[in-house]
């Protein structure tokens, strides 16, 4: 009977030198099969002496346990072997593009929009909205602009043959929302105001965001406080603001509202043409004549209004030099602003 | 306004440097916009807002500084004109409402061809006005410094008298530039025997004007009301110095020192006598300034602050303002020249204005907490936007005017609304949808070479129904180019031209995000504007609340586009309002799928299908999905086959075969019987 430790070393120089999966099995079934070496050295038991029998028994079983767990080792290192290779051959280039569609855009100057609409949102203002062919009574003559008044001339407006007018400001959104709805209330009016004019900084159609709150006690002090809350929001950053007195027939007091210039930080620079201050808005206490022509009273009630460009808002934020780009829509443009 | 800092330092001693004073004049409303280095001076540009006619001059602005500065106005020598003649030239008032001050005076001797002196040429070039003669420019440098407009007459020419007074009808005149005017009926004239001589503060006439021959003149001094000379001189295109100021409002109490002025710089210069003023004054017609009251309490409200009365007080005195306290406030009486005073409030901005703006504090409004409406009746336009986006769109803003040619071209069968007075004349209807934007955008962007184009647009269109305008909230959208992105690794199928059902699938899912899909069906349709075989209706309930389609190839043609354009287009509230979506169960059990193969008539469309296959089933069908449609070998010409997709479930338990079956064997009869449809085995 041959030794088993011999037996054992032949098997484990087997299982070593088998390199697939089918080979170790057959060593399997060539040591521990029904017909393998040690199975079959178990069976000789028989023709030995009873005294030896258990000895020899349990170094066979021992043999048969080294080599099934060499067998069991040996079938794991060749499995991850073949995973391994698979995975070998499963390599991408994983800097290859992504597939399928691309993404679009909003237009920046709707950005903006949304942008302002949820800052005014957020403190307590609605969206009113108002129609763009306006007739002279809402957007002159309840104004406070009657015919023939001088502040027309700074209106370059388009006109209908029957006399109707494509706005020329958002304010027209004041006169019928307080008409509809009385006074008190809190809101921005944002759409698209035509005026007749057309060049390096003038289009013939841009956005400009209207505010108005009327209320029984509304300053000038709330008004400041509104605007520079809302430039510091906007523009992300603690900005100086500054009003100087000003002419609107709609509002009195009139200011137009400066801020610090975002690309010196108020040192002076080309934007700002060197003063450090950008002109960013018109706004005032609603003149008297404006309530009383909305119905609103204007002995019980004061109010301010605002008015500002969305474009020019849009080009500060963008950095765009150009307000004529906002409209050519070259994709090239458009494909520029994107975020969360 | 041009203003020359030397000149200001004449009328008040100005204790700021030119930048400094530019500063604060910005800061009291009168923004600076430059300032120029001159000669030993510096000149100011200021912008003057229409309401403050009175500040445009030398004079206004020295009063605003005085009250800034609170420094005193020098009042310069009133030099009057020694009466060396007795020369008069009668004046008459016809229209006392629009001409309540008319005075004049003959100068006799004038030598109008030596050059007017180096130092009052300095000063009318500083602010942009050529010098003429002795005599032209004598009125200019008093307008400029007192801001009260005169005309000069050639007295030779004048005849009979002068008259202030409406235009007859038909009436013509050749203004100073020799242009011929037709004048209206409230246009204020100055005539003289022969007919009309000047338009009354706007411009003189030629006939009558002063030349270098001129040795005798008529001065003549006026003050028009604003009403009667707003407006006129726009109709006729003409604005000047002289009707600058009228519009605005010219000191009441200024005709005489002005044209006393005038005589004593004009005899100084080129010599001459002058005779006695003659003038037509009416007391009744005077402008009158109101005495205004402004209650303490309401300047507080209004400005959100509480000034010390003192302060305010001297605010309004340092404006020449009469002021008396009274126990709510002040009674305060303005000065003539300030037409811009008349109520409470433009005294309170009176006050803001000389404390500073920059004194008011900025408090935030207590506000009131609501809540205002949030339904899907109002669609978010941002969300809107964003599947768009997402679905590789770009938004773009196109102008709401277009041109008419395109328009129609594109639709014939709707009105426009024209404007009067267009930019451009390919800028000049109301666009009736936004389509003629977007297909000139994607041109566009064709030719710079972008070669796949996808846009959105959401704007209002103007449709002209009747005498109205429908100013309709729509949205639009536009893909023309290869139907992927260029990319590896997709078949060539994906860099085919964009087609109908590529966009259809953009528009299902808006259709799809308002919760209510099952409300739309599309109808074959024709518009002028696309293909008359790929274009469809949108219907919401039956209502029509769109339009799909590829643009028509004599268009794709004549635009120029290498790949034909597929565009939709919406009612952003009809087909965008969105219904609350209501929790249904979700079975547990499992589905049960059957595919058929249905060959049908080429002009069977699918939903037709659709529908028999749903009125045959039970409502265990869930689904009816279309997985194929083929034509070709193995067909018949003239049919096509459908393969559909059954999905069948129930919520309570498993289906059996019968279930199934059943249902499966009724629709096939159901499409057999009614159009007469074969299954393809």
């Amino acid at each position: 009977m041959n030794d088993p430790a011999d037996l054992v070393a032949r098997a484990l120089h087997e299982v070593a030198s088998s390199a697939e999966l089918a080979g170790l099995d057959a060593v399997r079934v060539r040591w521990l099969g029904k017909k393998g070496e040690l199975t079959a050295a178990l069976k000789q038991l028989g023709a030995l002496p009873a005294a030896e029998r258990p000895a020899a028994g349990q170094a066979i079983n021992a043999a048969k346990e080294r080599v099934q767990s060499a067998l069991e080792a040996r079938r794991l290192e060749l499995e991850s072997h073949k995973v391994d290779r698979e995975l070998l051959a499963g390599r991408i280039d994983v800097t290859l593009p992504g597939r399928g569609e691309e993404l679009g855009a909003l237009h920046p100057v709707t950005q903006t929009r949304l942008r302002i609409e949820t800052l005014f949102g957020r403190a307590g203002f609605d969206i009113a909205v108002g129609p763009e062919i306006e007739d002279d009574f809402h957007n002159f003559a309840a104004l406070n602009i009657p015919q023939n008044h001088p502040a027309r001339a700074l209106h370059d407006t388009f006109y209908f043959p029957d006399g109707r007018l494509l706005r020329t400001h958002t304010s027209p959104v004041q006169i019928r929302t307080m008409l509809a709805r009385g006074a008190p209330l809190a809101v921005i009016a944002p759409g698209r105001v035509y005026r007749c004019d057309h060049d390096v900084t003038h289009s013939p159609m841009f956005h400009q965001l209207e505010g108005l709150v009327v209320n029984e006690n509304v300053s000038f002090a709330n008004l400041k406080a509104a605007l520079h809350g809302f430039l510091t929001a906007f523009f992300e950053r603690d900005l100086a603001m500054r009003l100087r007195p000003s002419y609107f027939p709609f509002t009195e007091p009139s200011a137009e509202v400066d801020m610090g210039c975002v690309f010196c930080g108020g040192s002076g620079c080309r934007v700002c043409k060197h003063t450090g201050w950008l002109e960013i808005a018109g706004c005032g206490m609603v003149h008297p004549n404006v309530l009383a022509a909305s119905g609103v009273d204007p002995e019980r009630y004061t109010g301010y209004a605002f008015g500002a460009g969305i474009d020019r808002l849009a080009m500060l934020r963008y950095g765009v030099n150009d307000l004529r780009l906002f409209f050519e829509n070259d994709l090239r443009f458009l494909n520029q602003f994107r975020a969360f | 306004m041009k203003l020359s800092y030397a000149w200001l330092k004449e009328w008040l001693d100005v204790p700021w440097n030119a930048a400094e004073l530019g500063a604060r004049l910005t800061m009291a409303g009168f923004e600076l916009e430059g300032i120029e280095a001159a000669h030993s001076d510096a000149i100011l540009a200021l912008n003057v807002t229409p309401n403050r006619g009175d500040a445009m001059s030398v004079l206004g602005i020295a009063r605003e500084v005085a009250a800034l500065s609170r420094h005193a106005l020098r009042t310069p020598d009133v030099a009057l004109a020694s009466v060396a003649i007795a020369d008069i030239f009668p004046v008459q008032v016809e229209a006392p409402a629009a001409c309540p001050t008319l005075i004049g005076r003959v100068i006799r001797g004038v030598n109008n061809c030596i050059p007017t002196p180096a130092w009052m040429r300095a000063r009318l070039e500083s602010a942009e006005i050529r010098s003429i003669s002795p005599i032209v420019d004598v009125t200019n440098y008093v307008l400029l410094e007192l801001g009260q407009p005169l005309h000069a007459y050639d007295l030779a020419r004048l005849r009979g008298e002068i008259r202030a007074r409406y235009a007859q009808p038909a009436e013509r005149l050749q203004l100073l530039d020799n242009r011929v005017v037709d004048l209206a009926p409230d246009m204020l004239v100055i005539a003289d025997n022969d007919g009309a001589v000047g338009l009354a503060g706007i411009m003189g006439g030629a006939r009558t004007s002063v030349t270098a021959e001129t040795s005798d003149v008529f001065l003549e001094s006026a003050y028009f009301a604003a009403d009667a000379i707003r407006g006129r001189g726009r109709r006729l295109g003409l604005q000047t110095d002289a009707s600058q100021r009228f519009e605005r409002g010219v000191d009441p109490s200024l005709q005489t020192r002005a044209i006393e002025r005038a005589s004593v710089l004009l005899i100084e210069i080129a010599g001459g006598k002058a005779g006695p003023i003659v003038s037509q004054v009416s007391s009744t017609h005077q402008p009158l300034r109101p005495e205004v009251v402004m209650r303490r309490a309401q300047l507080a409200r209004l400005l959100g602050v509480r000034f010390d009365p003192q302060d305010v007080e001297g605010a309004l005195r340092a404006l020449q303002m009469s002021v008396r306290s009274v126990a709510a406030g002040w009674e305060v009486t303005p000065p003539a020249y300030r037409f811009d005073i008349s109520i409470e409030a433009d005294l309170i901005e009176e006050v803001a204005r000389l404390v500073g703006y920059a004194a008011i504090p900025e408090h935030e409004a207590n506000a009131a907490h609501h809540f205002p409406a949030l339904s899907g009746a109002q669609p978010a336009e941002a969300a809107v936007l964003e599947v768009m986006s997402a679905r590789g769109y770009h938004e773009t803003i196109n102008y709401s005017f277009v041109d008419p040619h395109l328009q129609a071209r594109l639709f014939p069968e709707r009105a426009s609304l024209a404007l009067a007075n267009p930019i451009a004349s390919d800028l000049s209807v109301m666009r009736v949808s936004l389509w003629p934007g977007l297909l000139r955008t994607a041109a566009e962007n064709q030719r710079r070479q972008q070669e796949r184009v996808r846009l959105v647009e959401h704007g209002v269109c103007f449709r002209v129904e009747g005498a109205e305008t429908a100013e309709v909230d729509t949205l639009a959208a536009l893909a023309c180019g290869p139907r992927m992105p260029e990319q590896w690794g997709l078949s060539r199928a994906a860099r085919v031209a964009v087609d109908f059902f590529d966009l259809k699938s953009d528009l299902e899912a808006l259709i799809g995000a308002t919760g209510a899909p099952g409300e739309f069906g599309f109808e074959p349709a024709e518009l002028s504007c696309l293909h008359p075989g790929r274009a469809a209706r949108l219907l919401r309930q039956g209502r029509a609340v769109g339009w799909l389609g590829e643009l028509h190839p004599m268009l794709v043609r004549e635009l120029d586009f290498t790949y034909p354009p597929i565009l939709f287009e919406l009612a952003f509230y009809d087909a965008l309002r969105s219904e609350r979506a209501v929790f249904r169960d979700i079975s547990r059990f499992p589905l049960v799928r059957r595919d058929l193969a249905i060959v049908v008539d080429e002009n069977v469309s699918l939903s037709a299908l659709r529908e028999r296959v749903i009125l045959s089933a039970t409502s265990l069908l869930q689904q009816c999905r279309v997985f194929d449609v083929y034509r070709g070998p193995g067909l018949e010409t003239g049919t096509k086959s459908i393969a559909l997709g059954l999905i069948f479930q129930d919520i309570s338990r498993t289906l059996t075969d019968e279930d199934v079956d059943s249902n499966v064997a009724s629709i096939i009869a159901g499409l057999r019987a009614s159009l007469n449809a074969k299954i393809r085995e």
